[in-house]
């Protein structure tokens, strides 16, 4: 076979298992369902409250682009999760019609897709930013695609207590934007995410243990059950009401937060006792309430720091001052 | 005797269908527009940061 005939053999269209590969079917909304959008707007939100009540001042241009590296990086893990986890989106309701199961982007566009953001992202982030920022955006990357997702999600009912670090990062990448270092306060963020993340998932897992195992993920409602899930959602939101009012507790807030902060955390401890004592149809019910009302407590908690640190009100009202730094 | 390269293949090869194509099309678009956001973000910073626009801590 002389040259030309091969090269007139290279321009063919590629073919796959004989077959001609079926043309992308893939619409924009698809490409950004694969950043997950609702995951990355409380990434944003979480990053953003860190980067504002850092001491010291970050141009907003400067502060707008490390955002917008920590949401592509967000958007980044997304990506690759719902790579990885195709397999199991397929078999539960509730991710049946993400993307990749639904056949409109092959694993292989989201993998690629992924990897090319976070690239992007962390570099940016390192170039523009400083490099320790850029390093905790890999790192949780890294964290939330490889230990959460390829590791945890799939072997221990813990998955989602470990792998909430992941999501309790952004506060703390967004402080390191600002100021190119780790403080307490944003450790603190930190904190509060990760106690937070349990309750909130197994509320939402508790009314869909059947799907969960269908999947078979060991979430803690499939291998342990309702009652020790219920029990477990209850210690955790115990932890989380004093770990929630610690930034006022230690001189970082001011007394609005501290307001906000007790309420929300008796309110989750509220709704924690009840979710244990229910019974029949109430269990769900109030699996739904708690999962909801745990959206709009993380959300209010920032945005009252936030709020404070706009109106100059941090550590104003703290009732033992300033206990560290 | 070998083909020459400017010689149309023998298989018609993939046609899109309307639907193929404007997909493809507006997936363009949101690259173009994604890459002109990004071009713009990196002016903008680079004015921000003037000319020690690598200079950052750590």
């Amino acid at each position: 076979m002389s040259l030309t005939s091969e090269s007139a053999d290279l321009a063919q269209p590629m073919r796959t298992g004989g077959v001609y590969a079926e043309p992308s079917m893939a619409g924009v909304g698809d490409y950004i369902a694969l950043l997950k959008p609702r995951v990355m707007s409380l990434v944003v939100f979480t990053a953003l409250v860190g980067l504002v009540v850092a001491p010291g001042h970050l141009h907003p241009v400067l502060g707008f682009f490390a955002l917008f590296c920590i949401a592509v990086g967000a958007g980044a893990a997304g990506a690759l999760n719902m790579w990885y986890d195709a397999d199991i989106d397929a078999k539960m309701a509730r991710t049946l019609d993400r993307p990749i199961p639904a056949g409109r982007v092959q694993p292989g566009e989201a993998l690629a897709f992924g990897i090319v953001l976070a690239g992007f992202a962390i570099v940016f982030l390192g170039l523009m930013i400083n490099l320790l920022a850029a390093g905790l955006l890999a790192f949780t990357i890294f964290f939330y695609a490889v230990i959460y997702t390829m590791w945890l999600k799939r072997s221990t009912p813990l998955n989602i207590v470990i792998g909430g670090a992941a999501g309790a990062f952004p506060p703390v990448i967004g402080w390191a934007a600002a100021t190119g270092s780790i403080g307490i306060e944003p450790i603190l963020l930190f904190l509060i995410i990760f106690f937070w993340t349990p309750p909130h998932f197994w509320a939402l897992g508790l009314g869909r243990a059947d799907e969960y195992a269908r999947a078979g993920i060991p979430m803690l409602p499939v291998v342990a059950g309702s009652n020790e899930t219920r029990r477990q959602i209850l210690i955790y939101s115990l932890v989380l009401a004093p770990v929630g009012a610690s930034p006022w507790l230690l001189g970082y807030a001011g007394w609005p937060f501290g307001v906000v902060s007790i309420l929300g955390g008796a309110a989750m401890v509220a709704l924690g006792l009840r979710l244990c004592a229910s019974e029949g149809p109430a269990v769900e019910r109030t699996a739904k309430q708690l999962f909801t009302f745990s959206i709009l407590y993380l959300f209010v908690l920032f945005a009252a720091l936030l709020v404070e640190r706009v109106l100059g009100m941090q550590g104003v009202g703290a009732p033992f001052g300033r206990v560290l730094g | 005797m070998s083909l020459a390269m400017d010689e149309k293949p023998n298989e018609p090869g993939i046609v899109l269908t309307p639907e193929q194509l404007r997909r493809r099309r507006a997936r363009s678009i949101a690259i173009a527009l994604a890459l002109g956001v990004f071009a713009i973000l990196i002016w903008a910073v680079t004015l921000v940061k003037g000319p020690g626009v690598l200079v950052r801590p750590l």
